[in-house]
């Protein structure tokens, strides 16, 4: 074959080609582009080509892989041997001393929860531990209803609400929810821990910004983790820092494409009992047009005239805070979470929320439970007027009196968080562990002296790696928690308070416990 | 005929008969409320009588068969004791009878039931059948097109449509819009149009049949108002797989009990005073249920998952998870701070390949040795309806030294001889898996989770575990609910019945798998799996699927993107122990029916569904008898009619699926 033969052959498929190029729709365009772009740039035409085969290029390549980086080749022998060598470690760490102990003594009830609450040991102690403010455990009319659902619903529902899973009794618990609180709508969930920790994710997203208190629960920083947002602490309800914080964010923002911001707060802070400024939080906010997440989970059926939450204590309209997260499992004495505010944002949670869409719509006896608690805090307010009045009572026991403990907790709060008073500490050099441990002994003594309290359970927060990283800049103090309800007497809540009071004093005189505040030189 | 009804959700207009509930003037609200339970309760009731009965009728049988089905216990049979004098039951009876017949179905005949156990063989993934290629690009085209449209919609309504409608979606007052680009586009232009599939809101129990609350949107799925009728469907769409959603029988007897004894909740988390007796039973009764030293339990079953991987792994560790693993899984996961893998689904060699790579690279960039690998895979998993192969995971388990989390949400108590899951469906013992998870909202009816393994890893996690130290426990009612339908399960409570449940759920499983590869059907999971997807292809077959078998009065669940792969989107069928056959054949002849209007026979008959064998060819002579007749390699699309799935289909069940 001679050289002629194989141009003739070229050309002929050369035209080929260009006729089928001609004959896909759209070429005609592309050539008389590539033409008259030629004719009046080459260069940009040239830059162009290189770009295509760039992007071509880019496409096929191989999707990049961290992991490989530094890959080392082995053979599959050493494979093998390497497999052989590895051991891992075991499962779970073996438990300490003390975490054996206080799995060993944690109280056990027979029965019903209530004020009086029987123990697997017989004894019948004041349960100053649970969140049955209202006793509402004890109401023979929240009982009735929940056997009638029983009877109309039976028990689970199983299946996730997007799926059959949404019972009108559900609805009508989120219809009941949103009117009692004065938002435009709300979202029921099956667990109130984890409710902030899905709101949290489903709208906070990668670049986004959310500027959170250092002190919050461990529910918010588990949802501020899975978030992948930008996370900024501010100092533990401190809103100046807030502001210079918001400001500092708005500033460098403002050169940029804006992105979602947030703060993250709670209205009673769950590890040290304080009470947010909200009207404050609501100025800021509108002012450097952030969103707020509150955290109601402690204040919602507590603060205000009607239980409504710190919105009703403090005078704010409901729908300026963006998405008010509640919990229906404390002294509610239903179960399950909610998330309140306007129509769009309960609609985007139920599509994008994690602990929403998969898992279970909550029992529909839960959901009848709840509405009725509700409407039993609308409709008897004095309820919550007595239970603020066991609270002062409790106080007036505790605080002033103690020499060891203060209270950190708002008045309003019926969860009464005791620390030891910043002195003792110092005089004691009492470190966290030391604090722990003495607080322990308070529980047991008072226990042991028929109430029981308990103590704030830091351990999973303080393990919490967005405590690590920010280790230096807040931690949650060692707390006894006192949880006063309205359903005990003037007489029994003054007795409870004075036995707690001597037990802690019982426990900070021991001779083994005094030795430690002998100076160590 | 449907009734009327007064609107379920206000309280503040009630209609007259409410208005005559006698009421204290003290506590008016809560008596309205009271006269609205109750009154709705028995307008529910008769509503779910003037319903037409469904075309295959179930008869409530009072023949002499071996009816433990009635699932009331004791009681029932006191009932029923058998009298020679023939007396019509009372209208209230015959009532009540149709009310429990609504939420479990009698058991037709004793030979519909089945023993659920691996035959011992490897476990081999199911047969995935393919479509013929135009509907892959038809497929395809149908999303393009609804991309195009959508984002053509949206670029010109932001422009010159409805400020109101468009406000969420840009940037106003200076906040940036709540949800962004993907999120808001998926729900705004693809989930909308189906967007009455789901979340249909229900009333009632979850039983074999369920109520659904008619509603109807005039604006495209915006909104929806409430028809004020309700509509009885045969229920296929609820996890209620040994049918325990009852509101009468042994278990509601119990838990109402439990309700007047102990009230509502603990109001406090397990590590405060939330810890009960009546926790610590159930807790032992699982752990031997499961056959494990311990267990704990939670109030829900994401949050076990989400809450138990950060008590066991951290940083330093790695997780190999399944990729098609639930997502709690995934939180758990990512809020433990290991490194996460996936592996491809059950697919063991990928698996293998995985963990070589891992151990012998080490952790990324340091090259330190891993401090502990843990796999993480589901028993059951939910959308495809596939078993894991836990011999397979076990062999490498042997030689790679992982630690093995088993998540049985949807095997617990459906799979197995003995309903005891995973390891007791392939009859392994369950000391060789670490870590057994498993949900109790499924197939107990009940709500929550549990934990089973060594008392040191329990005791370990009740101290780390977030979800038990800071997060509610579960409620007295849940807790009892659990435990009756455990001893039910077990044959402590009702002897047989727990038995006849297994049994009847595997046979189910069975008979309406088979008939749907006989009728032409692409169904995906392996042949005992009580969750039977059929595969529609087209976006557009899902909204029309799930109406019309909505019309037929059956519930069922249909899924897309992004919940399976983009071509694959199904429609999922949950069977229950509450359904007898005449529920299965009611659902075949839907499908038959709907399978031709929407053109759904898809299958090659590669997957199943063949014709049977002729007499006197048992399964083993098979290949010899094909390579006689010359029937090698041929394989015939099976379109089987109606009459003939049926007729054969209580026999074929029993044995070898094929
Ligand atoms: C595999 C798996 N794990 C966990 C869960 C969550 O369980 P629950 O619905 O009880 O929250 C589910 C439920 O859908 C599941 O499928």
């Amino acid at each position: 074959m001679d050289l002629h033969e194989v141009q003739a052959h070229l050309n002929v498929w050369l035209q080929d080609a260009a006729v089928t190029f001609q004959k896909v729709p759209g070429s005609a365009v592309l050539i008389r582009y590539v033409r008259s772009s030629y004719q009046n740039d080459p260069v940009r035409s040239a830059i162009e080509l290189v770009l295509v085969i760039f992007f071509i290029r880019y496409l096929m390549a191989p999707s990049y892989s961290t992991s490989k980086q530094n890959y080392v080749k082995l053979t599959e022998d050493e494979i093998d041997e390497l497999v052989g060598e590895w051991t891992p470690e075991p499962l779970v760490a073996p438990l300490a001393a003390h975490e054996q102990a206080e799995l060993d003594k944690l109280p056990v009830i027979v029965g019903p929860t209530g004020p009086k609450s029987k123990l697997a040991n017989g004894k019948t102690v004041t349960n100053l531990a649970s969140y049955n403010f209202y006793n509402f455990n004890a109401n023979e009319q929240i009982k009735e209803k929940a056997i009638q659902t029983l009877r109309t619903y039976g028990v689970g529902p199983c299946g996730p609400p997007q799926f059959y899973g949404t019972q009108d009794v559900h609805l009508k618990t989120e219809a009941d929810i949103a009117s009692y609180l004065g938002t435009e709508g709300c979202i029921f969930y099956a667990h109130s821990f984890s409710t902030i920790s899905s709101v949290i994710p489903s709208f906070c997203k990668r670049g986004d910004i959310i500027v959170a208190d250092r002190g919050v629960n461990l529910s918010i920083r588990r949802g501020l983790e899975l978030s992948r947002s930008n996370i900024k602490w501010y100092n533990h309800n401190d809103l100046e820092d807030l502001e210079q914080m918001m400001r500092k964010v708005a500033k460098e923002q403002a050169v940029k494409k804006l992105t979602r911001r947030f703060i993250v707060t709670e209205a009673l802070f769950e590890t040290t009992g304080e009470i947010n400024n909200l009207p404050k939080l609501i100025e800021l906010k509108e002012k450097y047009k952030f969103r707020l997440i509150l955290d109601e989970t402690w204040s919602f059926g507590v603060l205000g005239r009607t239980g409504r939450g710190l919105t009703e204590a403090q005078n704010v309209d409901p729908t300026q805070v963006d998405m008010i997260v509640g919990s229906l499992a404390g002294p509610l004495c239903a179960g399950g979470g909610f998330c309140a505010g306007s129509k769009d944002v309960v609609e985007h949670q139920k599509v994008t929320s994690t602990a929403y869409t998969f898992s279970a719509a909550p029992s529909a006896m839960l959901a009848v439970t709840a509405s009725e608690s509700i409407n039993l805090l609308q409709s008897n307010p004095e309820i919550l007027l007595q239970c603020r009045e066991n609270i002062r009572l409790m106080r007036a026991q505790l605080d002033p009196r103690s020499d060891w403990v203060v209270c950190t907790s708002a008045p309003e709060n019926p969860v009464m968080l005791l620390v030891f008073k910043p002195e003792v500490v110092k005089a004691r050099r009492l470190s966290v562990e030391d604090q722990e441990r003495l607080m322990q002994e308070c529980v047991d003594e008072a226990l042991a002296n028929g109430v029981l309290i308990t103590r704030l359970k830091s351990l999973p927060i303080l393990h919490h790696s967005s405590i690590l990283k920010d280790g230096a800049a807040h931690s949650v103090a060692p707390a006894l928690k006192v949880c006063v309800t309205s359903a005990l007497s003037k007489k029994d809540v003054e007795k409870a308070g004075v036995t707690i009071r001597h037990a802690i004093t019982k426990v900070m005189t021991r001779k083994t416990n005094n030795k430690l505040g002998v100076p160590a030189a | 005929m449907p009734r009327k009804l007064s609107n379920p959700f206000s309280t503040s207009t009630m209609p007259p008969s409410e208005k005559a509930v006698e009421r204290r003037p003290s506590q008016s609200k809560a008596n309205r409320l009271a006269g609205f339970f109750s009154s709705k309760s028995k307008d529910q009731q008769t509503a779910q009588h003037a319903v037409p009965s469904p075309p295959i009728s179930p008869s409530p049988s009072p023949l002499p068969t071996i009816s433990l089905s009635a699932a009331n216990g004791g009681e029932l049979n006191t009932d029923e004791t058998p009298t020679t004098l023939f007396e019509p039951p009372s209208a209230d009876e015959a009532k009540r009878q149709q009310r429990r017949d609504a939420q479990f179905g009698p058991l037709l005949s004793p030979g519909h039931l089945y023993v659920s156990a691996h035959q011992g063989e490897p476990l081999e993934a199911p047969v995935e059948d393919e479509p013929p290629y135009y509907v892959v690009l038809t497929t395809y085209i149908s999303y393009l097109l609804l991309i195009a449209f959508g984002h053509a919609r949206d670029f010109f309504g932001k422009r010159f449509g409805d400020k109101k409608r468009y406000q969420s979606l840009k940037v106003s007052n200076g906040y940036a819009p709540l949800s962004d680009d993907f999120d808001s586009f998926y729900v705004r232009r693809l989930k909308r149009r189906l967007d009455d599939c789901f979340a249909r809101p229900t009333s009632g129990v979850p039983g074999r049949y369920i109520t659904i609350i008619d509603r109807k949107s005039d604006d495209f799925n915006l909104s929806y108002k409430f028809t004020g009728t309700y509509t009885e469907t045969l229920n296929l769409s609820s996890y209620n797989y040994l049918g325990f959603a009852q509101s009468e029988g042994p278990c509601a007897d119990a838990v109402e009990e439990c309700v007047r004894k102990s009230g509502i909740s603990y109001a406090s988390p397990r590590a405060d005073a939330g810890t009960s007796d009546l926790a610590l039973e159930v807790e032992r009764e699982v752990a031997q249920f499961v056959g494990k030293p311990a267990a704990m339990v939670f109030s829900m079953g994401f949050v076990t998952n989400a809450g138990t991987f950060p008590a066991l792994v951290s940083k330093g560790c790695l997780i190999i998870s399944d990729e098609l693993n639930h997502a709690s899984i995934r939180i758990g996961a990512r809020l433990s701070g290991a490194v996460i893998r996936s592996f491809k689904h059950n697919n063991m060699e990928d698996l293998e390949r995985k963990l070589r790579e891992a151990i012998s690279q080490g952790q990324p960039r340091t090259h330190r040795p891993w401090k502990k690998i843990l796999v993480a895979v589901e028993g059951l998993y939910s959308m495809e309806g596939t078993m894991v192969d836990l011999p397979g995971v076990l062999a490498l388990k042997k030689k790679y030294k992982f630690f093995l989390y088993v998540d049985e949400a949807h095997s617990i108590g459906a799979l197995g001889p003995r309903g005891r899951g995973v390891c007791d469906y392939f009859g392994i013992d369950p000391a060789e898996v670490d870590v057994l998870m498993g949900t109790l909202t499924k197939a107990f009816g009940a709500n929550g989770g549990y934990i089973a393994g060594e008392k040191h890893i329990i005791d370990a996690l009740r101290i780390s575990n977030p979800a038990t130290v800071l997060g509610e426990s579960p409620t007295p009612f849940v807790l009892m609910q659990i435990l009756s339908s455990l001893r039910v399960i077990t044959g402590e409570v009702a002897p047989g019945q727990g038995e006849e449940r297994l049994q009847r759920l595997a046979f189910n499983s069975r008979y309406l798998r088979l008939g749907l590869k006989r009728l032409g059907f692409i169904v995906y999971g392996h042949d005992d799996s009580p969750i039977i997807p059929i595969v529609l292809y087209n976006p557009a077959k899902m909204p029309a699927f799930s109406h019309e078998m909505l019309k037929r009065k059956i519930s069922v669940v249909v899924v897309g993107y992004p919940a399976t792969p983009l071509i694959s989107s199904r429609a999922r069928f949950c069977v229950s122990a509450a359904h007898n056959k005449d529920d299965m054949d009611r659902i075949l002849a839907a499908c038959d029916e709907v399978g031709d209007i929407l053109q759904l026979k898809y299958s090659t008959g590669i997957a199943g569904g063949q014709e049977p064998l002729p007499e006197g060819v048992t399964p083993e002579m098979e290949k010899e008898w094909r390579r006689a007749s010359g029937l090698e390699g041929v394989i015939k699309p099976p379109r089987w009619r109606l009459e003939d799935v049926i007729a054969r289909g209580v026999q074929d069940a029993k044995e070898k699926l094929r």
